[in-house]
């Protein structure tokens, strides 16, 4: 059986959404180098929807593939059903992940989460 | 398919394979057995004794034919800290960037009350014969250092260190995994005591080592049941796997220095090429490692992802990165070089054989610039360092 499942593989050559955004509206940083990954995400968002979303990822494929998937499940979704995003969906989307690579859905859930507390740190304001 | 990962395993020789067809064939008899047919399987492996020992400058019954590597280590190094323990001597000397099977080892004893001290092995990842020196004592019951390290192919002052552990009546062990077949070795003239092979890592089948004991170490046994291997290796001898190790490591012996010459140009162009990629940095000595061996960190990008792109683009090659070592951490080896977590994280290893030619080594330095570039462009860590954000620790 190989390391990852299809889907993994998919969204690790080909990912959804890579990039950056000028000007986003929300932008969330998880990770750190030492630990060998790092996750960005960039929101756009009008009338509370997540109209534009990119990523960038320093990581493994599980990291990249994660990243992916993520931004691919918020996409034109209301930032309260953001919100509810859980790791174990982004694992589950992607049809499992190795359990040492679990992780890395939780990066790309918090990495989304931070970039929505962002936003509504500066919508407030 | 452009296999690259010779030091992971190697793919064994057509001369290795047929060498030992007639022991699955037709000599399949067990050499403990007391008729004629069995006894053809003990004369086999006897000569097959012989040559291993001939190649390493040992006498046959100074040769112990174990699983492979990691049971000679293992071993190896149980049985000189027995005989340590037996004059009160719990020292034991080795380096911070051996082999797990051998720093595993090390912690098992460290358990029982031995004391472990592991050498600095600088930033180009050799250790030097002062430091052995200066640091017996006493009590020093092993001296244990690789010949040559498996993951950056650093080379160590084998004779050297034998020189002053036999000077100092200590034992001196060295794993030997990735030098038997690719490095000289005499264990006479190196004073080495004990010593790890392993038959994969020279075209011959997995599953089959050897340890060389000088005669007079007393060995302590790993696995009981049997009279095999002078009472010191339980269980029926893996005759077919004996015989393809012989035939390996005499072919590996004999072609050496021709081998060796080819892989040095191969070596220097593969180096020459990823060099040009900025931020890049090779690890350890640049002409002390095997002649095959090539290791680089790339500064922001992630081995793991690196290694999976290079798989697509056919090319088998290993990483230091902790995605890769099933941990958190990256490669202990790139650490205790002095590496930082972050740039050990973004490590390639490629070990070259003979097999491979010019043209794969072309295609190699495309790829992997290609799969850097890309990886880079989308890691936010790179875009931190172009702007000023974070400073880059690798120069370009």
């Amino acid at each position: 059986m190989p390391l990852y499942s299809a889907k993994v593989m998919d969204h690790f050559r080909n990912p959804r959404n890579v990039g950056s955004i000028e000007n986003a509206d929300g932008v969330g940083e998880v990770g750190n180098a030492v630990c060998g990954d790092i996750m960005k995400i960039y929101l756009k968002i009008d009338d509370d929807i997540i109209t534009d979303v990119k990523f960038e990822t320093f990581g493994c494929g599980s990291a990249i593939a994660s990243s992916s998937m993520a931004t691919e499940m918020i996409k034109g979704k209301p930032v309260s059903e953001v919100l509810q995003l859980t790791n174990k969906a982004v694992t589950e989307a992607l049809d499992g992940l190795p359990a040492h690579k679990l992780h890395c859905s939780v990066l790309a859930e918090e990495a989304i989460k931070a970039a929505i507390e962002d936003y509504q740190a500066k919508h407030k304001q | 398919m452009i296999y690259a990962d010779n030091a992971a395993t190697t793919q064994m020789s057509e001369k290795v394979i047929k060498a030992m067809l007639p022991y699955m064939e037709k000599i399949w008899g067990n050499p403990s057995s007391l008729y004629s047919f069995g006894q053809e399987s003990k004369d086999s492996i006897s000569f097959a004794r012989e040559q291993i020992a001939g190649c390493i400058g040992a006498t046959a019954a100074e040769i112990y034919f174990t699983s492979g590597g990691s049971e000679a280590d293992n071993q190896a190094i149980i049985s000189a800290a027995k005989i340590g323990a037996k004059k009160n001597k719990r020292h034991i000397i080795s380096t911070a960037f051996e082999h797990h099977a051998v720093l595993h080892t090390l912690d098992k004893l460290k358990r029982e009350g031995f004391e472990i001290e592991l050498l600095d092995v600088h930033e180009n990842g050799i250790i030097t014969p002062e430091q052995v020196k200066n640091a017996i004592r006493e009590d020093t019951a092993l001296v244990t250092i690789m010949y040559a390290n498996n993951e950056i192919g650093t080379i160590q002052p084998i004779a050297e260190i034998g020189e002053i552990c036999r000077a100092a009546k200590v034992i001196f062990h060295t794993d030997a995994v990735q030098a038997a077949g690719h490095l000289p070795i005499d264990v006479k003239a190196q004073n080495i005591d004990l010593l790890s092979i392993s038959a994969h890592k020279f075209h011959g089948p997995k599953g089959i080592g050897a340890l060389y004991a000088r005669k007079g170490i007393q060995l302590v046994n790993i696995i009981e049941g049997g009279a095999q291997e002078r009472g010191k290796r339980g269980g029926t001898e893996n005759v077919p796997a004996i015989m393809g190790m012989a035939t390996a490591l005499l072919d590996a012996c004999a072609n050496m220095a021709e081998n060796n010459s080819k892989l040095l140009e191969l070596r220097q162009k593969l180096i020459d090429g990823l060099n040009k990629i900025p931020h890049s940095t090779l690890n350890g000595d640049a002409e002390k490692r095997l002649p095959g061996n090539v290791n680089f960190c790339f500064e922001g990008i992630e081995g793991e992802a690196l290694l999976l792109h290079l798989d697509d683009k056919g090319i088998c090659a290993s990483s230091g990165s902790a995605c890769t070592s099933g941990s958190l951490d990256p490669s202990h080896v790139l650490l205790a070089i002095g590496r930082q977590h972050e740039i050990a994280h973004g490590s390639l290893r490629l070990t070259l054989c003979e097999n491979n030619t010019a043209a794969e080594v072309e295609k190699i330095i495309v790829a992997v610039g290609e799969v850097v570039e890309y990886l880079r462009s989308i890691s936010p860590l790179w875009k931190d360092k172009l702007i000023g954000k974070r400073e880059f620790v690798l120069p370009e």
